[in-house]
């Protein structure tokens, strides 16, 4: 069988490694360690780079090293080391470097727990670190995605040459589940017109995010703008389920959604019309798909684990045509399905049943 | 007779400098950097480094140094150019790299980077200017100014009590065993000059030769932060300077170092070499017929940490996986993990499965009476408990729910060993429900058991519990 089960950190690995990452940096937190551990493993055995970093500041310095020498590389962490990483992504974005940077979602603010949250959702998608840029991010529901997303996020931060990120949850992290384990292929990018590798054909290059001119700064961030338009244009993805009809449309990302999608039959079966759409990018966030339902008499419910953070950009993309709700629990408290069935009927109450 | 220019380690013209004046540094009259660029330039080109080096330059005074040479060039964040240096190394060990910093950025706010660097041997070589001042950034206190000195946030000047004292990180960095060369030297006056060219070429030598880490602190003089003329800051520089940071090696192991031995393998990617080794992560389970489930199995397993609990889970996954389910295990994960209760999720279905968490149970085993007073009520009526009675003295409600009341880790025990009362759950679970037969199960069990020796023990226990239901 081409299969393993496994859990989703490792399934990050085996993407990443067919990818053809080479370079691993990281610093141990739960509940992201797997993935350190999986790296630890296979990325020395191939030949390739493993080091456990003295900090996360390190570790993704470590990544902009790499990641400028056009080789592909990765660094992965939990919500508070993935605050500390953010000035290294601000650099990354600023000197236009591909690489893959995961963030295995807990519990905060502060030191928080180690249970599941998705309370980072404004500091990945609106850019954690200072200045103008956008991290492409990819939200994976289950060991599978956690594979292929990482392997596209690597193509995708190659195309931009901009950092990605995989925006995970803890739950999503430690499930074991059926994974295909993909074939390796080639890497279709030449970085030597920029890359700077250290050999005689990269050696007039430059990795830099110093701009000193206003005049020229500018014309860098305007340049940054375009291309992050160009994303927004073309890679906002996300699935639906049971939406064309649908009187609710609950907009969920990671493990919610899977909680979500394990309601919306009951809820039919209830009559009530309730769809999901799932989020696979969150940034880009797929504001057209969400928009162009509400052209018609329904409503949207946000469920996160969080105190609202994407729900602003499902409002954003609605743009006040239909009403949007918002249910969430944090701290690592992880809605039943009998609790999301309940919000359901609050909400659809008078509304004509079918 | 040898002509004298400018090194061809530098550019002819500096392009990526702002401003008319494309033939002179963005350096002060009298600052050490340009003697310090220009020697490191000359031994670039006389060793014939040029095209492969690499320079990280910091932030701080010598943010511009990719201005001027004329080789790969990358500018980090302030204090972390040493782990950007590890970065660029360890995927190009041919490469040479230099981490060029001041004190501010090696010293202060990069100490970790620098420290970690050293400790780890990293082959690069570290030039590191204290001038005893930040200068980009307007005469503030480095961690290297002396006590007594005035900087803009050292009005009246450093005090030990206040402020701390100077940081000699030569002396620190020749604590770690790694390190194999590390020297300070000073470009005061023409004899010191000297001897930091020569320290230079060392230090990019042992480099080049695969001998590992090396470190040139170089005091250096910064007549502007100083408020000095040039001819008196070299003079404090050599006079003063030198009391508290004195030069000298401080470790140099070059000559007890094997070539290469600090050379680090990288190999580019290769999808044959890849493919081959994802190979070898796939599962060792045989093919096995497909099997359809009469009612999807939505399971919580519990009990006390190292009974087994996680790994009946996993076992029970692998078998629906082998039969084409859709399959989720999720732990309970943490700290919880380490002692006191262990629980999983565990689901198979025929289809696309939602929520991995199982909150109502049509299976549940309760290996502790904790987890039987916990669990039992999440049951829904009709559904399956499964109790370790050997462990667990309270009984289920019978009325509400179908019980198998197994002594599992008696059975275990019979049968070789306590460890594995989950193997013979397992069998139990397989029998009241039905979802498999047992020697699908076996055939499943043998494959995925790593420790060949005990296959026929689990054999046995699985089968032990699987006859235990049946025989009721």
């Amino acid at each position: 069988m081409a299969k393993q089960f496994m859990k989703g950190n490792d399934a990050i690995i085996v993407g990443a490694l067919a990818a053809g990452c080479r370079a691993y940096y990281g610093y141990p937190i739960t509940p992201a360690s797997e993935i350190a551990h999986a790296a630890a493993l296979h990325f020395p055995a191939l030949g390739g780079v493993f080091i456990q970093a003295e900090s996360e500041v390190a570790a993704i310095n470590m990544v902009y090293g790499t990641a400028g020498m056009g080789i592909r590389t990765m660094t992965a962490s939990s919500s508070p080391g993935f605050s500390l990483k953010q000035e290294g992504l601000s650099y990354c974005a600023g000197a236009e470097l591909p690489l893959v940077v995961v963030n295995i979602d807990r519990g905060g603010p502060g030191l928080g727990n180690i249970a599941p949250e998705q309370a980072d959702y404004f500091q990945v998608t609106k850019g954690g670190g200072h200045g103008n840029y956008r991290l492409i991010t990819l939200a994976p529901n289950g060991a599978q995605e956690m594979c292929d997303l990482t392997m596209k996020a690597f193509d995708l931060a190659d195309k931009y040459r901009n950092p990605a990120c995989i925006m995970a949850d803890g739950i999503t992290g430690q499930m074991m589940e059926v994974v295909e384990i993909p074939e390796a292929k080639p890497v279709p990018y030449d970085h030597t017109a920029w890359a700077v590798d250290g050999t005689p054909a990269t050696s007039k290059n430059l990795i830099s995010s110093i701009v000193l001119e206003p005049s020229e700064l500018e014309e860098h961030n305007l340049k940054l703008d375009a291309k992050y338009r160009e994303i927004m244009a073309n890679e906002a993805l996300c699935e639906e389920y049971r939406t064309e009809d649908a009187d609710l449309i609950v907009v969920a990302y990671g493990v919610i959604s899977r909680i979500v999608y394990s309601t919306v039959d009951q809820a039919r079966a209830e009559g009530l019309k309730v769809g999901l759409l799932r989020p696979i990018t969150l940034w880009p966030f797929p504001s057209e798909a969400i928009a162009a339902h509400a052209e018609r008499d329904m409503r949207f419910l946000a469920v996160e684990l969080s105190t609202g953070q994407m729900v602003e950009d499902v409002r954003l993309a609605v743009g006040g045509k239909a009403p949007v709700d918002f249910y969430g629990r944090c701290g690592g408290m992880v809605p039943e399905g009998a609790e999301l069935m309940n919000q359901y009927r609050q909400l659809m109450e008078g509304v004509v049943r079918s | 007779m040898k002509v004298y220019e400018k090194s061809h380690s530098f550019y002819e013209v500096f392009e990526r400098k702002s401003g008319p004046a494309k033939e002179a540094t963005h350096y002060c009259p009298g600052c050490g950097h340009g003697n310090v660029h220009k020697m490191i330039a000359e031994a670039l080109e006389d060793m014939e480094l040029t095209s492969r080096t690499v320079l990280v330059s910091p932030v701080g005074c010598s943010v511009f140094a990719y201005y001027y040479f004329d080789c790969g060039n990358t500018q980090a964040a302030h204090g972390r150019a040493p782990a950007v240096a590890t970065g660029v190394k360890r995927a190009n060990p041919d490469s040479i790299v230099i981490s060029y910093q001041g004190d501010g950025d090696l010293a202060a706010i990069g100490t970790a980077e620098t420290i970690h660097a050293a400790n780890r041997g990293e082959n690069i070589t570290v030039f590191f200017i204290n001038n005893a001042i930040y200068g980009m950034t307007g005469g503030q206190m480095a961690p290297t100014t002396m006590l007594g000195q005035r900087s803009t946030t050292t009005p009246l000047g450093r005090q030990e009590h206040v402020h701390g004292n100077p940081i000699r990180m030569c002396e620190m960095l020749s604590t770690l065993p790694a390190p194999t060369y590390i020297e300070r030297v000073a470009v005061g006056d023409s004899k010191h000059v000297m001897k930091t060219r020569k320290a230079i070429r060392k230090a990019l030598k042992i480099q080049a030769e695969g001998k590992g880490y090396s470190f040139v602190e170089i005091l250096s003089p910064c007549p502007t932060g100083w408020k000095m003329d040039p001819t008196v800051a070299r003079d404090w520089l050599m006079d003063e300077m030198t009391k508290v940071f004195p030069l000298g090696v401080f470790k140099d192991e070059s000559d007890n170092v094997d070539e290469g031995s600090w050379d680090r393998e990288f190999k580019p990617f290769d999808t044959d070499q890849v493919n081959a080794y994802l190979d070898r992560l796939k599962t060792s389970m045989t093919e096995g017929a497909q099997v359809t489930l009469k009612e999807d199995l939505h399971c919580k397993f519990a009990g006390f940490g190292g009974q087994g609990i996680l790994t009946l889970g996993l076992f029970l996954s692998q078998i629906g996986m082998r039969a084409g389910q859709q399959v989720s295990w999720f732990p309970a994960y943490g700290p919880e993990m380490r002692g006191g209760t262990a629980n999983c999720s565990v689901n198979l279905s025929n289809e696309r499965i939602g929520s991995p968490l199982v909150d109502e149970p049509n299976v549940l085993v309760v290996m502790n009476q904790p987890s039987l007073d916990a669990f039992e009520k999440t049951v829904p009526d009709g559904g399956l408990i499964i109790v370790d009675t050997t462990i667990v003295q309270g009984k289920p409600d019978t009325d509400r729910l179908n019980a198998v009341m197994i002594p599992a880790s008696k059975i275990a025990d019979e049968v070789g060993t306590p460890k594995i009362a989950n193997v013979v759950i397992l069998g139990a679970l397989v029998a009241a429900t039905g979802a498999f037969t047992p020697e699908y199960c076996m055939e499943t069990l043998r494959s995925v058991i790593k420790k060949k020796n005990l296959v026929e023990m689990n054999m046995e226990a699985f089968r032990r519990g699987y006859d235990f239901v049946k025989n009721q």
